[in-house]
């Protein structure tokens, strides 16, 4: 599923945008889309209950997230949100043209 | 963590009336998916929120007019459209959206919303198809596929289903597209593209309604529905419409499907305003005021 054609020719001067992945607790409906469909498998279902007694997803592994913005998007209860972490550009241009792209 | 839990405010709660969140949508609904994908699109359109309004009708989909911090209104079951229409010709500078499920759009409001695509009022559609009235209890409507169990058909649907897309096309719809709740991406353009279109543009949605359509149908929850839209769709935007019916175990045929151009009621209805209309006695060629008085 996730195999690509071929290496993107820019591999090597961009990188791509992090993104920090907050949870609104009272709000998740436990559908678990967000895990799902996550395609960095950033989420996972916790064993932790919100006060309704749905099952919160919860952060696995954050360092995967590259604020593709899915999670946002697709959560029904409008639970879940991504934040793109502003990092210094690290190569210039290049990069920043990434992020944009990306977000826009 | 409290203190962090108080600061959390998602992207779209500017755009939301968030005394009303959560939303009274199943775990599991599709509904709130769309929801979100359409306040991305509105959001990307960058048109003003000050001139938009949201017109829902009564059911499940029906509550978002509650839910968006616009001017919106909860209008009668059935009823979105010919209020929409009012609204759009009282104030043309005025975005309208009518934003409801498939048992109000095309079956208590279907003779408004062929009207509506013959005339080619400037009105964007957005219509939920979960297969079922939701809100009421599971009862069968005129989007349910053949064989199906609903409420009202217990053994089975007999009828024949309407195909919201061809109808919408052959009824004049300068737009018409059709996606699952899962093509968020795919979705969120079509909306872009409807809301920046003049005219009847149409976008049909389909969304699982794990709570009654799925359990009475034994389709699993709310994530296994999807997870079957994703194995089941196929993208065809060159399909002809009449082969893109859905029926309970076939393919699901999404894309953009129409893109035309046809000027739009509020134009040919000014238009024919402007001109000289023969409203005076003297107007009237004579022999045509002999048949009017003759009949009066
Ligand atoms: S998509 Fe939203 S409601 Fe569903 S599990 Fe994720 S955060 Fe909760
Ligand atoms: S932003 Fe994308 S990669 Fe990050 S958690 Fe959400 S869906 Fe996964
Ligand atoms: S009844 Fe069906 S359509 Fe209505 S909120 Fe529940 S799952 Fe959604």
């Amino acid at each position: 599923m996730t195999k690509c054609w071929r290496k993107p020719l820019d591999t090597a001067v961009t990188e791509a945008p992090r993104g920090k992945i907050h949870i609104i607790k009272e709000r998740c409906k436990g559908c678990s889309f967000c895990v799902e469909f996550c395609p960095k498998k950033v989420l996972e279902l916790s064993s932790h209950y919100n006060a309704k007694g749905y099952n919160l997803p919860e952060v696995k592994n954050p360092e995967a997230c590259i604020a593709c913005d899915l999670c946002t998007i697709i959560c029904p209860d409008f639970a879940i949100y991504c934040e793109v972490e502003k990092k210094k550009p690290t190569t210039g241009k290049k990069l920043k043209q990434t992020k944009k792209n990306v977000r826009s | 963590m409290t203190e962090e839990q108080i600061a959390l405010n998602h992207p779209m709660d500017a755009y939301l009336r968030e005394d009303r969140i959560p939303h009274i949508w199943c775990s599991g609904c599709g509904l709130g998916t769309c929801l979100n994908t359409f306040l991305h699109a509105l959001v990307k359109s960058k048109i003003d929120m000050k001139k938009t309004s949201i017109v829902s009708g009564i059911g499940c989909t029906g509550r978002v007019a509650g839910y968006v911090k616009l001017d919106s209104f909860h209008t009668t079951h059935g009823r979105p459209i010919p209020f929409a229409t009012g609204l759009k010709l009282a104030n043309p500078k005025l975005k309208v959206i009518v934003f409801s499920g498939d048992g109000d759009l095309i079956s208590i409001g279907g003779n408004h919303f062929i009207h509506a695509a013959r005339r080619n009022v400037d009105l964007t559609v957005i219509c939920v198809n979960n297969f079922t009235y939701g809100m009421t209890g599971g009862q069968g409507g005129p989007t349910t596929p053949i064989t199906a169990r609903s409420a009202t058909t217990p053994f089975g649907n007999f009828e024949f289903p309407f195909n919201l897309a061809y109808l919408a096309a052959g009824s004049g719809a300068v737009y018409v597209a059709r996606w699952t709740m899962l093509d968020v991406r795919r979705l969120e353009n079509s909306i872009l593209h409807a809301l920046n279109k003049k005219g009847f543009t149409f976008v049909e949605i389909i969304s699982p309604c794990p709570t009654l359509y799925g359990r009475m149908n034994k389709l699993g929850n709310g994530l296994k529905m999807i997870k079957d839209y994703q194995k089941n769709t196929i993208i065809n935007h060159k399909v002809d419409l009449k082969d893109a019916a859905l029926g309970m175990d076939g393919k699901i045929v999404v894309g953009n499907f129409v893109d035309i151009q046809r000027p739009t009621f509020t134009e040919v209805l000014y238009d024919h305003i402007a001109k000289p209309q023969p409203n005076k006695k003297e107007d009237i060629p004579k022999e045509e005021r002999k048949k009017i008085e003759h009949h009066a």
